[in-house]
């Protein structure tokens, strides 16, 4: 019965959307300011044409182009605008059905949509994200229904593992073999964790997912639920992004009210709830079991693995914790079955990757590509290249635990294997643009800095040894360094990196490495030759 | 149920322990020497101070003895020339991160950083130290805390909270920044919950934490036998 509830708002949605002729979807994400002010513009001019009965107005997810935010979509015939203000709104109401607006007018053909391959970006932007009916004529729950219905936990888990879906949080772990884990550990009840608190500077994915398309994520984390026998689920996401948790409560409750969330969800046997949990900022609360101790409301410290969360987690029981991304892969592995998803992406690195593309470019926001493309696809096809003639020096990924690659190396596809063949990581999803204006050492000194902040303190090499890292690196900064310091450097970056409890310890120094391996030259010109040395104490 | 008995080897010699049992448990009963900080018997194993570091065949990772559970087969080694110059440089690191004047400390000539730098024949410092200016905290009426000494083990945290149940100490801030609090970060002699047991005192490493009225190399810290008092705790008497 609650099958036919759902077909039923279904279906009257789909109807109440097809009453109107046109369609105005208006980008209300974190990013783009003084969205509420178009929508009321907008608002008030159908008024006053008295076009409330054929122009329907919607706030929409992040539609990905922010550099050209705030964007209005017009459907039908997709038309986007771009740097859109109210006081815009009065002839883009007019223009409905004429010509459209040129001067606001956002190219479709931009390489910026046409090369991209939406997956878990498909509908952001495109659904009202606080909009249960929406997500549902999109297609929403059909997984979760097909799962509970049609497939037993084993078929799942088989599926997940066929398709080769690998953990977007950073370290690649294949989601089917630590789903399997779960599934098989013995203890209950068993918790399912959903990990937003994406804390490396420059990267906003999951904050867009959680604003754009919130319905999916915990559709994702049900499905997950059902497959490993999880009750109880938590959503760890920073306090600071609020938006993302005003939806993510909505949509929570707008879940349980229609029986996809609680007690015998869809009438199966599947009984599942979602809380939220806020963390307060800490970067190192993204590491599961600091997150595990976190949401247990004790300090946020790691500890040592094994134990691994998924035999002995969140309250010493079987824990599945996964990134907002890998949850938000999941529905469309389902209905399109894993075949179809293992073809996109290369033979190890399969399927789709958000990337938040930021720095030196023309385009900055967010895209989705398969795993793969070359990364002069997305600096210059994509990303549009530099702007105001500055050429690229390199592109850094994976944040203050990943390096950079040097654009002589820009043909390298972006896949799991092929970063880390390099030194740096996939991570998360931060692509930071760098042009030649530049200085290796200064941004890796930044990246020092952040570690060393945001360090723990529990374990000796990553709490005194990032600092002495950073020291050491303002010293190159400051162009005060010698030999002797680079030597001291490399060793401190090799101590850090194999002795650190952490992932947090162990990955700090791969930006200063990385630089090391590609830049060594700027490195080299910071040290103090016996001339400047005479320069400098006349 | 018996507990199954592993064979491993340990810097190539064949030795055997139970099942459950850590490779430093199981190196310690057969003479190897791992040098340990954090760890103290009878208190749960942080993993923190990163000293105990050993290598095992086929893990291209280090891994810490103290918390590493013995496996069938497993073939550990203790001692190489790699792992000596790490565990140098990590009490090269601690010495760097505070105020560590041997000369002028309470425990000189019986602390266990002093004897471990020794044993690792460490003669000098190779960093620069950071010196952070810290407080001493003088205000309980029989111990005294000072932060400059201090190597942040949490062995006082946990040997008040897992022994003497009274949770006085943890830690605030984070990073290099990270330093021991009374209760909610009150002066020691302010603290509602410090019973005086001196359990903490006796369990510090350093120099950190010492009874008041003793001068330079007069204080001895004693064996409390912890593993004997957690029993104790344990059978609820
Ligand atoms: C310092 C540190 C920060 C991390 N931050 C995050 C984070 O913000 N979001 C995330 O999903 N994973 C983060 N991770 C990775 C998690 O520990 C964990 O591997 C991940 O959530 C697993 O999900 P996945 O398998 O879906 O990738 C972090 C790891 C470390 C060491
Ligand atoms: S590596 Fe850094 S963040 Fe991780 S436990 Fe050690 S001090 Fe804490
Ligand atoms: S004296 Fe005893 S109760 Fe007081 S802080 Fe030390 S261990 Fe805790
Ligand atoms: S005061 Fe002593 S026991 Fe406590 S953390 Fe510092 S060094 Fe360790
Ligand atoms: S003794 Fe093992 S990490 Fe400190």
């Amino acid at each position: 019965m609650p099958r036919e509830k759902i077909d039923r708002i279904t279906a009257e949605h789909r109807w109440f959307l097809d009453q109107f002729n046109y369609h105005i979807l208006v980008c209300a994400g974190l990013g783009c300011p003084g969205n509420d002010d178009i929508l009321r513009a907008l608002g008030q001019t159908v008024r006053n044409r008295q076009l409330t009965d054929e122009v329907l107005i919607r706030k929409v997810g992040c539609m990905g182009l922010c550099s050209a935010g705030p964007l209005v979509l017009i459907r039908p015939g997709d038309l986007m605008y771009q740097k859109v203000q109210p006081e815009d709104a009065e002839e883009i109401i007019a223009s409905l059905g004429k010509k459209p607006v040129e001067r606001l007018l956002l190219s479709p053909d931009l390489a910026f949509f046409t090369r991209q391959h939406k997956n878990v970006l498909r509908l952001s932007g495109r659904i009202d994200p606080e909009s249960l009916p929406d997500y549902l004529v999109a297609g929403g729950y059909q997984a979760l229904l097909q799962a509970l219905f049609a497939m037993q936990p084993t078929d799942i888990l088989r599926c997940i593992q066929e398709s080769g879906l690998r953990g977007r949080g950073g370290a690649g772990y294949p989601t089917g073999l630590k789903w399997s884990t779960v599934a098989r550990a013995q203890g209950s009840p068993k918790y399912l964790i959903c990990n937003a608190d994406e804390g490396d500077p420059g990267a906003f994915m999951d904050r867009s997912l959680l604003e754009s398309t919130p319905y999916a994520i915990l559709e994702g984390m049900t499905v997950a639920a059902y497959a490993v026998g999880a009750s109880e689920g938590f959503i760890y996401v920073r306090a600071e992004y609020p938006l993302a948790v005003q939806r993510l409560k909505r949509a929570i409750r707008d879940a349980e009210q229609n029986n996809l969330l609680g007690h015998s969800i869809c009438g199966s046997n599947l009984n599942f709830r979602v809380q939220i949990r806020l963390g307060a900022g800490a970067f190192v609360c993204g590491e599961e079991t600091a997150l595990i101790r976190s949401i247990e409301g004790r300090r946020g410290l790691p500890r040592p693995r094994p134990p691994y969360p998924a035999e002995k987690g969140l309250r010493g029981r079987p824990t599945l914790i996964n990134n907002v991304e890998t949850y938000a892969n999941i529905p469309s592995v389902i209905t399109n079955g894993p075949e179809w998803w293992a073809r996109l992406g290369t033979d190890k690195s399969r399927g789709t990757k958000v990337f938040a593309l930021t720095g030196t470019i023309r385009n900055t926001g967010l895209i989705e590509v398969p795993m793969g493309m070359p990364l002069r696809e997305i600096v210059y096809d994509i990303g549009g290249g530099l702007p105001g003639g500055h050429a690229l020096k390199a592109v850094q990924t994976g944040g203050p635990s990943g390096g950079c690659i040097p654009a002589a190396l820009l043909d390298t596809p972006v896949t799991y294997e092929s970063l880390n063949e390099l030194g740096s990581i996939m991570g998360s999803g931060g692509m930071i643009v760098i042009d030649d204006s530049a200085s290796m050492v200064d941004i890796v000194t930044y990246f020092m800095a952040f570690c060393r902040d945001e360090s723990c303190g529990k374990c000796t090499p990553c709490r005194v040894g990032t600092a002495q890292i950073h020291n050491l690196l303002t010293k190159f900064q400051n162009r005060k360094a010698t030999m002797a310091d680079l030597e001291m450097l490399e060793w401190l970056c090799d101590l850090v990196r194999n002795t650190s409890l952490c992932g947090l310890g162990q990955s700090a120094p791969n930006p200063v490495l990385s630089a090391l391996r590609f830049f060594r030259q700027e490195f080299l010109d910071c040290i103090l030759t016996d001339q400047n040395h005479e320069e400098v104490r006349p | 149920m018996t507990t199954p008995i592993l064979t491993l080897t340990i810097d190539g010699k064949e030795v055997s322990g139970l099942a459950g049992e850590t490779i430093l448990q199981v190196a310690r009963e057969n003479g190897f020497f791992i040098p340990t900080l954090c760890w103290l018997d009878g208190l749960t194993s942080a993993g923190s101070c990163r000293l105990c570091m050993v290598e095992i065949k086929g893990s291209a990772a280090l891994h810490p003895a103290c918390i590493t559970l013995i496996q069938e087969g497993m073939a550990v080694t203790t001692s190489s020339e790699r792992l000596l110059r790490y565990r140098r440089a990590i009490i090269e690191l601690l010495f760097s991160e505070r105020n560590h004047v041997c000369a002028v400390c309470v425990v000189n000539g019986h602390c266990e950083l002093q004897t471990l730098a020794q044993q690792l024949g460490i003669d000098h410092i190779s960093f620069p130290g950071l010196y952070p200016d810290l407080p001493v905290d003088a205000s309980h009426p029989r111990f005294v805390i000072d932060h400059n000494r201090c190597i942040l083990c949490t062995r006082c945290v946990r040997v008040c909270g897992e022994i003497e149940g009274a949770h006085t100490w943890d830690v605030k801030n984070r990073g290099v920044r990270s330093q021991i609090v009374a209760d909610f970060d009150t002066p020691w002699g302010d603290s509602t919950t410090c019973t005086g047991c001196g359990k903490c005192v006796h369990v510090c490493p350093t120099g950190a934490l010492f009874e008041k009225g003793k001068s330079v190399a007069e204080m001895f810290k004693k064996p409390l036998g912890l593993p004997y008092l957690k029993a104790i705790r344990d059978l609820g008497v």
